[in-house]
């Protein structure tokens, strides 16, 4: 049986859509949503409810509905939709659901989006209010964005038939949509929902852009969109939601909001039901019975709970044959499922539709968001916005105003009140229109409840709360509407208690015998629907989901087959397997290559700073715990640099360019915090200083050359560069032409190897790196990745910074107090050496570990313990493994690790837990391989 | 042989037509000048023959004995000098020249940006998908430069005309630069 | 996202900015000079309050200069920005 009428609502009569509702082919039409759709079939029964099972239906026309929750299956699965703002499409396939959803494993295909957007106004809805807000701003030649989140505008009167000025309000509106999308500067977003309300104008809108269009959506254009919307001031014409009454068994299919009925009549042309009760607190129900029964339905009682009915409409009904009982309440329902009958006093009356009306509850939740206060008008039985804000207006029925012209009035002041705010004055006047409406919702009953069954008496219908629940709540003491959410679960689901919230806040306020005025209502937090991760993710997602940085030379890297690791945002290279290799077999290759002849790595990611002014050296003097002042132009040290607790932050090398100019290298992952460091001293303790820092990381191309062979390679590209030990010494650097380029080459080694650095601009990295292989090919030069190098300088006992160090370790923790001065008067974490606590003697300290079994590797992170048999827990942890490899220079694995007093350990052995066994280890000092540094020279 | 940060997207970049007309201008010189005291800026612009800006995020342009040249602001002392490639060791040692003995620095970071200009209508709608500054031509008219965020990476924007925006950006960023730009891109491609 | 109005490039977007904790915390002149308890009380001790707080914000992302900032730590409104070197203004919150 079909429940459509036959003229009127917002839907194209002559094409037929095709869907499928939980296995049952049905159609509609475009224009209806999938809820308007499923009743225009009689279909009532959605889901059923998350925690009872109890059969759920439609409450609400729109996004405040607490049941209609549904699973879309095609052409996407997409969980815990609303039926009532899925709008129908052909060959959609949907089904409802039982509280909970399921995401869908597949990755969704459709593109998301951000926008961000700048505006003078904001209007959050698009009613009688919104729109004339929002042309009053426009007139005045503001920048105006307006949002709502219906297809279309109107707001409220999509769901009537009246007319405004003697003519439909649709022309009204028409008219004044026309005119704002014809306004230069102005934006006007349908489907489009503003979901949270931030500090200094920040909006964000969620606007549905081909959700509509199901399988005909492009896949070009983005499916949904955020946008980033920042206003300087904004009008919240955000509406007002119906609120239900409870009572016994009030959750069943076909009890729904009077109001929302009336607007599936007018809006999609479809009737709740043949019979139909309506039961009401308020004279806005009256407009529901009237419509409905001019189009067909049997309204078998008007049940006001007022002890004495409107005498106008009262009349207006007579004169249908409308039945009105005053002072009369519903106080149950029956039905298999859906409501076959309702229960008034003593009468049983058989219907197929409840239509209820409790009253009107501002939508208050953005204005809530942005820290506006709330206040409880006792009148409307509601919270209304309190004492205005300096950059929020609200206007319209948010603000508990139900007349309409009255609404506009609110609306025009709002929208110039705002432009004048923003700077703008007011252009020509926006007429108000007249309203032909019957049925104002003022005068009406507060009535939260009518006593019954309170186990079947339902406040949210959604998380299946009772009255009972709320009641257990208060009788456990608890007090506050927070806390009382929280207990019941209320207003969590995903309509937040649009319905339910305002009313639970009654029930406890009667249980508890205080005025709700005292009461402090919930805090309302975004998003005011619900938000899909996709959408939030936008465009950040598959290679856009993090830079990825690379280097000049990253294109060789990818084209010789490196493997690659992420460090921080950087893509290195990690090694470079040949055929059949594995990591081990490709690091121990490469490392034995390196040691043996030469090797070479691409360090473009290493931080560089130029550092220059008159007062550099002074400068790195106190960033750095060893001097730098007296490096002679032409030289290189390496340093440490802590922080004022006298933490390891970072290392590096600095370079002495000029008299007045460094170059400091940092670590590939604390270029940006160290550069950061610098200027923080420099501009908030120390601007008397004449020194200036510049990033030049991404300016150079960093080639390390090492091994054995790099002389000779180096010389082969390097004809003007005397390559000599005694012309070129370790730690100093010369400016040359390697390969015809200008290059600048320091002989600084990071594996105990002697070995180069070679720096060119990043645009001549790849063909100096090519022209460096070819030299090579002679002497087998190997490309390492990050692998080898860490084995090469852990076989030195070279730290990495965040690796062997956690901003708990000291320089002289790591062995290193051949690089803290004694001779300066300060730098920075001096003091700090000095403390009681950095000179206990059970500080954990760097050490090389041998694993007695010389096979064994041992798991990085691993514990270590003082005995070869666990005892009872708590057990006393030692330290902890921070690097471990297998090492073809040393023919076995080895560790390095941070031990508690570890320095007079040397020679213990200790255990390390791995899986269930103790590994026996010798600790040893942290350099393991060419301890005399025989082979710095070549 | 030298190669640009964005010379392997050069088609894609070009496929963005005829929403916008986008091209890196690889290798331009690039110097990073920072000084405060106003003789040593006047001094520095008249030798390369153009006024340094003195409104924060802006920048002015003219031209000299090394054609023309752009300065942008960066930050209260801090500038960046740009001019046609192959300059930048000259301009390093002019502007250096001109600083003399005055607090300052001056740096050749020609390699740690690219250049990329995108020209058309739609450029500002597009680059709105990323960038929170306000672009609107009455907020950033031509002339503007800003340092911000386009998405996740930095960039330094310049509006070089009414339909013209040029935007720098570190070189291990130009690759995301360019394929979030084609990604932004994709529905404005699609509409006829 | 909050906007912070930077001294030099005005109002941004806080992403653009990096947090540098208590303002008008000076290095002390001569570390060698004080205990081990005044020492500690530089490096690990911070004001807390409940109110207007004076701190320093560096615009990472634009200018890279710090500032100082006066912010009201019960609401988070900037109550008042100002320069390196400048003193802390009357703000009332």
């Amino acid at each position: 049986m079909s429940f459509r009428t036959d003229t009127g609502g917002a839907i194209d009569r002559n094409t037929l859509l095709r869907f499928t509702f939980n296995g049952v082919e049905h159609t509609g039409h475009p224009g209806d949503t999938l809820a308007s759709a499923l009743l225009a079939n009689g279909v009532h029964e959605i889901g059923s409810s998350v925690k009872l099972g109890r059969p759920r239906g439609v409450v609400a026309a729109g996004s405040e509905d607490p049941t209609s929750l549904v699973q879309v299956e095609a052409p996407f699965s997409e969980p815990m939709l609303l039926a009532t703002t899925v709008e129908l499409y052909d060959g959609l396939v949907a089904r409802g659901l039982a509280g909970q959803g399921k995401l869908s494993s597949e990755p969704d295909p459709a593109r998301y989006d951000a926008k961000h957007e700048h505006c003078d106004v904001l209007v959050v809805g698009a009613g009688p209010a919104g729109l004339v807000a929002a042309l009053t701003a426009a007139r005045s030649g503001a920048r105006v964005v307006l949002v709502d989140e219906q297809n279309q505008a109107g707001g409220a009167l999509l769901g009537v038939d009246e007319y405004l000025d003697d003519r439909p309000s649709a022309e009204w509106v028409a008219d004044i949509v026309a005119e704002l999308k014809s306004t230069p500067d102005v934006l006007v977003l349908e489907r489009t929902t503003a979901f949270g309300m931030y500090q200094d104008g920040f909006v964000l809108a969620l606007q549905k852009r081909t959700d509509h269009l199901g399988f005909a959506a492009p896949a070009s254009v983005a499916r949904q969109r955020v946008w980033r919307i920042r206003t300087r001031q904004t009008v919240l014409a955000t509406g007002a939601h119906e609120r239900p009454v409870v009572f016994a068994d009030n959750d069943r299919p076909g009890i729904m909001l009077a109001s929302s009925a009336r607007t599936f009549l007018h809006h999609y042309g479809v009737l709740p039901g043949s019979r139909a009760v309506v039961f009401t607190t308020n004279d806005s129900a009256y407009c529901a019975a009237i419509d409905l029964a001019e189009s067909g339905v049997d309204i078998a009682v008007v049940v006001d709970a007022r002890p004495e009915a409107p005498a106008r409409l009262a009349a207006e009904c007579a004169a249908r044959g409308i039945e009105v009982r005053a002072g009369q309440l519903v106080t149950g329902t029956e039905g298999p499922g859906r409501v076959t009958a309702v229960q008034v006093g003593d009468d049983r009356i058989a219907c197929d539709a409840l239509l209820v009306s409790g009253g009107w509850n501002p939508v208050v939740s953005l204005f809530s968001q942005a820290r506006g206060t709330l206040r409880y008008d006792a009148e409307l039985g509601a919270f209304v916005p309190g004492r205005e804000l300096a950059t929020v207006r609200v206007a319209g029925s948010a603000t508990g105003e139900l007349d309409l012209t009255a609404c506009t009035r609110q609306g025009r002041d709002a929208g110039a009140g705002a432009a004048a705010a923003a700077g703008f004055t007011s252009g020509s006047q926006v007429p108000l229109p007249a309203s032909d409406s019957r049925c104002t919702a003022r005068s009406g009953l507060v009535l939260w409840r009518v006593p019954g069954n309170d186990d079947a008496s339902f406040v949210d219908l959604q998380r299946d709360s009772t009255v009972a629940d709320v009641l257990r709540a208060t009788g456990a003491g608890l007090r506050s509407l927070e806390h009382i959410k929280r207990y019941t679960t209320i207003g969590t689901a995903h309509d937040q208690g649009k319905t339910s919230g305002m009313i639970a806040a009654g029930i406890v306020a009667e249980a508890l015998g205080v005025e709700l005025s005292e009461q402090r209502p919930t805090t309302f937090r975004p998003p005011f629907t619900s938000v899909s991760f996709a959408a939030l993710a936008g465009r950040d997602r598959g290679d856009l989901h993090d830079p990825v940085r690379v280097t000049s030379i990253h294109p060789w890297h990818v084209q010789h087959g490196a493997l690659f690791e992420n460090v921080g945002q950087w893509k290195r290279p990690w090694y470079y397997p040949q055929p059949g290799e594995d990591l081990h077999a490709a690091v121990l290759r490469e490392c034995r290559a390196t040691r043996e002849s030469v090797g070479m790595m691409d360090g473009s990611t290493l931080g560089k700073i130029d550092v220059q002014g008159r007062d550099a050296g002074e400068f790195l003097d106190m960033l750095y715990t060893n001097m730098m002042s007296n490096l002679k132009v032409g030289k290189i040290r390496y340093g440490v640099m802590c922080g004022v607790d006298g933490m390891v932050i970072d290392d590096g090398t600095v370079i002495r360019v000029g008299e007045e100019r460094y170059i400091v290298t940092t670590t590939t992952g604390n270029a940006a915090k160290v550069l950061d460091w610098m200027e923080e001293w420099l501009q908030t303790e120390w601007p008397h200083l004449d020194v200036h820092c510049t990033s030049v990381t991404e300016h150079w191309a960093t080639i390390p050359l090492v091994g054995p062979k790099s002389r000779a390679v180096l010389a082969a590209v390097a004809p003007s560069l005397d390559v000599s030990n005694e012309a070129f010494e370790f730690m100093t650097w010369h400016d040359t032409e390697v390969a015809g380029v200008p290059a600048r080459v320091c002989r600084i080694s990071f594996s105990g190897e002697l070995a180069y650095e070679i720096n060119v601009t990043a645009w001549h990295g790849l063909a100096v790196w090519e022209a460096l292989m070819a030299a090579g090919e002679r002497y087998g030069i190997t490309p390492y990745g990050t692998e080898t190098m860490h084995v090469l300088r852990a076989e030195k006992g070279y730290p990495i910074i965040g690796q062997e160090t956690d901003a708990t370790v000291t320089p002289q923790d790591l062995g290193m107090s051949w690089a803290v001065s004694k001779k300066k008067p300060d730098f920075i974490g001096k003091r700090s050496f000095a403390r009681a606590e950095n000179n206990r003697s059970d500080r954990k300290q760097l050490v090389g570990l041998l694993p007695v079994d010389p096979a064994v590797l041992l798991p990085e992170g691993s514990q270590i313990v003082e005995t070869d048999r666990l005892p009872e827990p708590p057990v006393r942890m030692l330290g902890h493994v921070t690097s471990s490899y297998p090492s073809a220079a040393l023919g076995r694995t080895f560790a390095l690790a941070l031990v508690r007093s570890g320095h007079e350990r040397i020679g213990e052995t200790l255990y390390v837990p791995v899986e269930d066994s103790l590994v026996p280890v010798t600790v040893t000092e942290s350099v393991l391989y060419d301890k005399e540094g025989a082979r710095r020279d070549g | 042989m030298t190669v640009s940060p964005l010379a392997a997207w050069r088609d894609r970049l070009a496929a963005l037509a005829p929403v916008l007309d986008v091209a890196e201008v690889p290798f331009r010189s690039q110097l990073t000048v920072r000084v405060s005291d106003p003789d040593a800026i006047a001094a520095m612009g008249a030798t390369l023959g153009v006024l340094f800006p003195s409104a924060a995020c802006t920048f002015t342009s003219g031209t000299g004995r090394f054609g023309d040249v752009e300065v942008l602001w960066l930050g209260p002392d801090e500038f960046l000098v740009t001019a046609s490639p192959g300059l930048r060791v000259t301009i390093e040692e002019v502007l250096r020249g001109a600083l003399g003995t005055v607090r300052g620095s001056v740096v050749d970071t020609s390699a740690q940006r690219t250049t990329v200009v995108l020209q058309g209508a739609q450029g500002r709608e597009v680059l709105a998908h990323g960038c929170s500054v306000d672009l609107h031509p009455a907020a950033a008219p031509v002339g503007t430069c800003v340092q911000t965020l386009l998405a996740r990476t930095g960039i330094v924007l310049q509006v070089t005309g009414e339909d013209t925006l040029t935007v720098l950006v570190r070189s291990s960023f130009a690759e995301y630069f360019a394929a979030w730009l084609a990604d932004a891109c994709t529905e404005y491609l699609a509409v006829p | 996202m909050q906007l912070i109005p930077c001294p030099w490039c005005g109002p941004r977007e806080e992403a653009e900015f990096h947090y540098g904790g208590q303002a008008h915390v000076a290095y002390p002149g001569d570390p060698s000079a004080l205990s081990d308890e005044e020492w500690a009380r530089y490096v690990f001790f911070r004001e807390n309050p409940s109110g207007p707080f004076a701190e320093r914000w560096s615009h990472n992302a634009g200018c890279r200069r710090w500032f100082n900032a006066v912010r009201d730590t019960r609401t988070h409104d900037l109550l008042a920005v100002y320069r390196v070197g400048e003193p802390m203004p009357e703000v009332t919150a």
